[in-house]
Order: C-alpha cells, then sequence, then structure tokens
C-alpha cells in the first residue's frame, strides 16, 4: 500500500526525468555522442532558475534562461570537442568539472531552497497529479518539436553526421558545426529538466547533477527496450525515452519501499546501465548476422522523421 | 608501342594543357602529399601530381596498393590538407577550401557500401540530404511534397525496384543498392566533378557490372566529368576516355581517345611488370 502511495511521486519524477533523458538521447542516440556534459549542465539548469526565481525574475522568463544556459554548456563541449580535438568524454568531463565551480558560483553557495510560498512553482511534490498533468504538457510539446527540429534541413544533418559522419562531410555538411548544434540542442533540454526538477524539489543542490548520465542513459535503454518493437518512429522514441524514465523511478521507488539500502543505489543504478548495455554487445557476438553499418546501426531510432 | 608508354606523365599532360582552348575542369598542380612527415613511417603517398581534365572527360586510374590513388582522390575532395601544389576546379582554386565546402562541386561515391549513405535515414532523407549538398541548410522541412515526387522518379529510373520502398531504411537495402543509391545522390546536383573511389569493387560480380552499366549512363546523360578507380582493368579500358596508371604517388602512364582504345589488358600488365624490378627493390630495402 505505501507502494501504491508513492507511485504518483515516480510519475512526476519519471517525467521531470524524462525530459533530461531525451536530451541524453539526442546527444547519445542521434549524435552518437556520449556527453557526459549533462551531469554538470542539469545542475546549470536547476541553479539557473533557482537563482534568477529568488531575485523575482519571472518563472517562464528563468526557465527560458536556464535552456539557454544549458545550450552554452553544449556549446562549450562541442568546441572542446571540434575547435581543440579533444575525444568526446573527455570533453564533457572537462566541462561537467568546470561547470561545478560555475554552478557553485551562480548559486553562492551549495544548497538554495525556494520557498512556494514567495515564488511561483510549475511543477511541486505538495500537488502530484497537478505536476503530472503539466509535466505531460511539457512532454508533449517538446516533442513535437524536437520532432520538427529533428525533420528540419539542419535537423537532418545533425542526424546524418551522426549516423555517418564521412557521408555527412561529402553531402556537404560541416558536421563539426551539426556537432556543436547538436550538443547545445542536447544540453538545452537538459538544462530544462533540471530547472523544472529544482522546482518540484523547492531546491537547488550543488550535487544534484551527480550520476545523472546513468540514470538518464538507464531511462532511454529501459524506453527504447519497450518502444522498438512499436514502432521506429522519432515522437514515439522520445515518448518511449520518458515511460523509461518512469519506470526506471517506478522500480528505484519499489526497491526503497523494500528497505533496500539506499546507500547502494547508484551502484545498482550503474550495474543495471552496464548491464543494458552489455546486452547488445552480448547478442551480436553471439547472434552474428551479416556485418552491418558498425554499431551505428544499433541506434537506429530516428529514421522516421521528416516522412508525411 | 613501348617507346610511347615511357612517356612520363608531365609530358602528357603538359600536351592536354596545350590543347585545352578553354579552362579545364579539373587540374591538379604538381601535387604533392607525405604522410607522418619526419618519422620513420613517412610516406610519400603524392610525389608531384600533375593532371588536367576537361569537361565531359571520363578517366579511369589504375596502380597497385599504395600507389595513391585514393590519395589522389582524397586530396582533390580536400579530406586533408596536401603539402604541395594546387587544386583548381572550374577555374576556382580550392586547394585551402575545407571538404565540406568542396562537396558543393565534388561528389563521391566511396568503395564500401556503408560509407555512402546513412543508414539509419531512409532513401528519401538520404536523396534530400545529398540534394541540399552546396546549398544552404534551413529551418524548412527536409522533404518536402515536391521532392518526394522528382526522388520516386529518380529512383524508378535504377530499375532496382526502390521506388516503392522510398520510407525504407537504408541500412535494408544490399550492397548494391546502396551503392546505386550512393551513385545517384552523387550526381543529384550534378557536380562538376564525380570521384568514383572503387565503387564496385565490394560487390559481387553480376550487382558490380550493374551498377557500372549505371554509372556510364549517368555520366553520359550529364556529360559528367568524372575520375574513377579500379582495380580492373578491363573496366579501366572498357570506360572513359582517358586512362592513368599510377606508381608509387606518381603517374607513370596516360593514354586518351584512340591510344587508349588500342590498349589491352595485356599491355597494361606489360607496363606492371616493368615495373616489377622496382617494388623488389623496395621490398628489400
Amino acid at each position: 500500500m505505501l507502494f501504491l502511495r508513492t507511485i504518483p511521486g515516480a510519475i512526476s519524477l519519471g517525467l521531470i526525468w524524462g525530459v533530461m533523458a531525451i536530451g541524453l538521447y539526442i546527444s547519445y542516440k542521434i549524435l552518437d555522442f556520449a556527453d557526459l556534459t549533462v551531469d554538470g549542465s542539469i545542475c546549470t539548469g536547476a541553479v539557473v532558475c533557482a537563482t534568477l526565481m529568488n531575485v523575482g525574475v519571472p518563472m517562464p522568463v528563468a526557465l527560458l534562461i536556464a535552456v539557454l544556459a544549458g545550450c552554452v554548456c553544449g556549446l562549450i563541449t562541442g568546441m572542446f570537442h571540434t575547435l581543440m580535438g579533444i575525444p568526446p568524454i573527455l570533453s564533457g568531463i572537462l566541462t561537467q568539472l568546470a561547470l561545478w565551480s560555475v554552478n557553485l558560483k551562480i548559486l553562492g553557495k551549495a544548497h538554495e531552497s525556494l520557498n512556494g510560498d514567495k515564488v511561483f512553482l510549475l511543477v511541486q511534490q505538495m500537488n502530484q497529479w497537478q505536476t503530472i498533468l503539466i509535466m505531460l504538457g511539457i512532454v508533449a510539446v517538446l516533442t513535437g518539436l524536437l520532432y520538427w527540429f529533428f525533420g528540419t534541413k539542419i535537423g537532418s544533418a545533425i542526424r546524418a553526421t551522426g549516423c555517418n559522419e564521412r557521408m555527412a562531410r561529402a553531402q556537404g555538411i560541416n558536421t563539426k558545426a551539426a556537432k556543436v548544434l547538436g550538443l547545445a540542442v542536447s544540453n538545452g533540454v537538459v538544462a530544462l529538466s533540471g530547472a523544472l526538477l529544482c522546482q518540484y524539489l523547492s531546491s537547488a543542490d550543488i550535487n544534484m547533477g551527480r550520476g545523472a548520465i546513468v540514470t538518464g542513459l538507464a531511462a532511454v535503454i529501459i524506453g527504447l527496450a519497450v518502444v522498438s518493437r512499436i514502432s521506429s518512429n522519432f515522437a514515439v522514441r522520445l515518448i518511449g525515452v520518458v515511460v523509461g524514465a518512469i519506470i526506471y523511478f517506478t522500480v528505484y521507488q519499489f526497491i526503497v519501499n523494500l528497505g533496500f539500502d539506499t546507500d547502494l543505489l547508484k551502484l545498482l543504478s550503474a550495474l543495471l546501465v552496464a548491464l543494458f548495455l552489455a546486452i547488445p554487445y552480448w547478442k551480436n557476438k553471439y547472434y552474428r548476422k551479416r556485418p552491418r553499418c558498425k554499431e551505428k546501426t544499433a541506434q537506429g531510432g530516428d529514421s522516421n522523421v521528416g516522412q508525411n | 608501342m613501348s617507346d610511347k608508354t615511357k612517356k612520363t606523365c608531365a609530358q602528357s599532360t603538359e600536351n592536354t594543357q596545350s590543347m585545352a582552348g578553354n579552362i579545364p575542369m579539373l587540374s591538379i598542380e604538381n601535387v604533392t602529399k607525405i604522410f607522418h612527415r619526419g618519422t620513420v613511417n613517412e610516406k610519400v603517398a603524392l610525389n608531384g601530381i600533375a593532371m588536367t581534365l576537361d569537361e565531359g572527360d571520363f578517366v579511369t586510374v589504375i596502380g597497385g596498393n599504395g600507389a595513391g590513388k585514393s590519395t589522389l582522390l582524397n586530396a582533390v575532395a580536400g579530406v586533408f590538407a596536401i603539402d604541395s601544389g594546387k587544386v583548381i576546379i572550374d577555374g576556382i582554386d580550392v586547394t585551402k577550401m575545407p571538404e565540406h565546402k568542396r562537396a558543393s562541386v565534388v561528389a563521391r561515391v566511396f568503395q564500401d557500401p556503408m560509407i555512402g549513405t546513412a543508414a539509419s535515414m531512409n532513401i528519401e532523407e538520404n536523396l534530400a540530404l545529398a540534394g541540399m549538398r552546396g546549398k544552404r541548410r534551413t529551418l524548412s522541412w527536409n522533404v518536402n511534397k515536391k521532392d518526394k515526387a522528382t526522388y520516386r522518379e529518380l529512383v524508378a529510373s535504377l530499375e532496382l525496384g526502390l521506388e516503392s520502398r522510398m520510407n525504407a531504411k537504408v541500412e535494408l537495402l544490399s550492397g548494391g543498392q546502396r551503392q546505386a543509391l550512393t551513385l545517384l545522390m552523387a550526381t543529384l546536383n550534378k557536380p562538376k566533378l564525380l570521384l568514383l573511389d572503387e565503387h564496385t569493387a565490394a560487390l559481387d560480380p553480376k550487382t558490380a557490372a550493374k551498377v557500372l552499366a549505371l554509372t556510364e549512363q549517368i555520366t553520359a546523360a550529364n556529360n559528367q566529368t568524372t575520375i574513377m578507380i579500379t582495380h580492373n582493368m578491363k573496366d579501366a579500358l572498357t570506360y572513359g576516355n582517358k586512362i592513368v596508371m599510377m606508381n608509387e604517388g606518381e603517374v607513370i602512364f596516360t593514354a586518351q581517345g584512340e591510344e587508349k582504345q588500342k590498349l589491352t589488358v595485356s599491355d597494361l600488365l606489360t607496363k606492371f611488370h616493368e615495373l616489377g624490378d622496382e617494388n623488389d627493390r623496395i621490398l628489400l630495402s
């Protein structure tokens, strides 16, 4: 019974983290770029939003600026990679580390509360059903926007870059610009998730992004496993990723309710994601079929954008 | 015959240059590329290559492994910066132009069918990507209705039955189908220069023949200036109006027009064997 009562909370959290997972889907699946910036940019979204709201900036404006701040984070990682030739993972780690200081400076301290009586919170723990409704709306709008964006000429250029960089360059696509733009969009979405998360939790914390990439990856992998048999449509996949996040947090809540030592949850998450990542590899190894476009076709995914 | 063949590349390209009254479509001037310069692995991949192509020329390039054939195409396409020399396309010096910008005038088909297309995107989307080559990409919809009809017609002209699968992901196509599609994508915008890097080498003989026939059909219809690398000496003689033989980063023999038509596979083999000594010496050193 206790578990049932926690379900709405798990769904709310799942929807908010689902936004983050959508952002991760863009970098990890579409761009084929394991972007560790997200641990920092989700926190940047939160601290920017919280700081602005506490000084009286209206919530929508704070949200927008938080998203832009996230875009800048992605831009920086992208430039580390494309202009300075730093490998993707290292570029992300560097930005993530730098962001820890930046976030601390923005927030001014390690932890800041948001008082729901003084500022308007779009989503809040006190009102789960309202939160779920609003988040459903946000996810729908975001999915629509991204479906449109990745169906345009520019969006398609980003997808082509992620799928086959040599081909993209041969077709006259500036793959460096495409990567930077893709990372900016991805981290903007991640920061949006952070900004919503800080409102939901009524606080921003300098450590709230730690391990975010693992949570996001878990959501992406679970979500794609769920929807990949249903449809390869891009929008369906994005929604699937959000469903993945909801499943993740529901299971998480269930495990917590079982009385599992919460200190070990990160260990469990990491092992779970490692296992999920290993499954396609093992499958390939033991059921090897005809050779395909390296590992990249496994991402598949985004192919139906632009149809209709 | 053998006297003629000893003519060096430099001489014959000078001849063609003086013969062409107007601006050549491609002019490669004294291009040198050295890989791993200053290390023990230093390799002179291109050694002062010069070559001129007039509009509509179809040049076949042959040569052994490591002769510099692919490097030459990559130098023209701008995959890397060359160490010295110039690449001039239709009168415009593109030597310093980055690869993606050069793509507006240079189109390529690679040996590996997997490289030419985006696997996780469908046929239409791949064609649309190619259709934007050299144009400014905007936030307009990637494949619009008008394009759809055009692409469908083009794909139908391949006669591979793909026109009913326009929304199929390219990863579902066979190597030959992908290569045919890549060829279509490469010629979609009528590039100034088409570079074919052993584009049939990874295909079975029957499919390879089909793709080659398609190549000839498209290049003839568009009066397409083309460079085709091939390992197949018969193909090198059958197709195109010029032939270039490369070795050790240098052009060692060229022939064109009637002279090329008279050549046989055994002529070419003889020339390769003449190189034998040199190659052995390099192996022993």
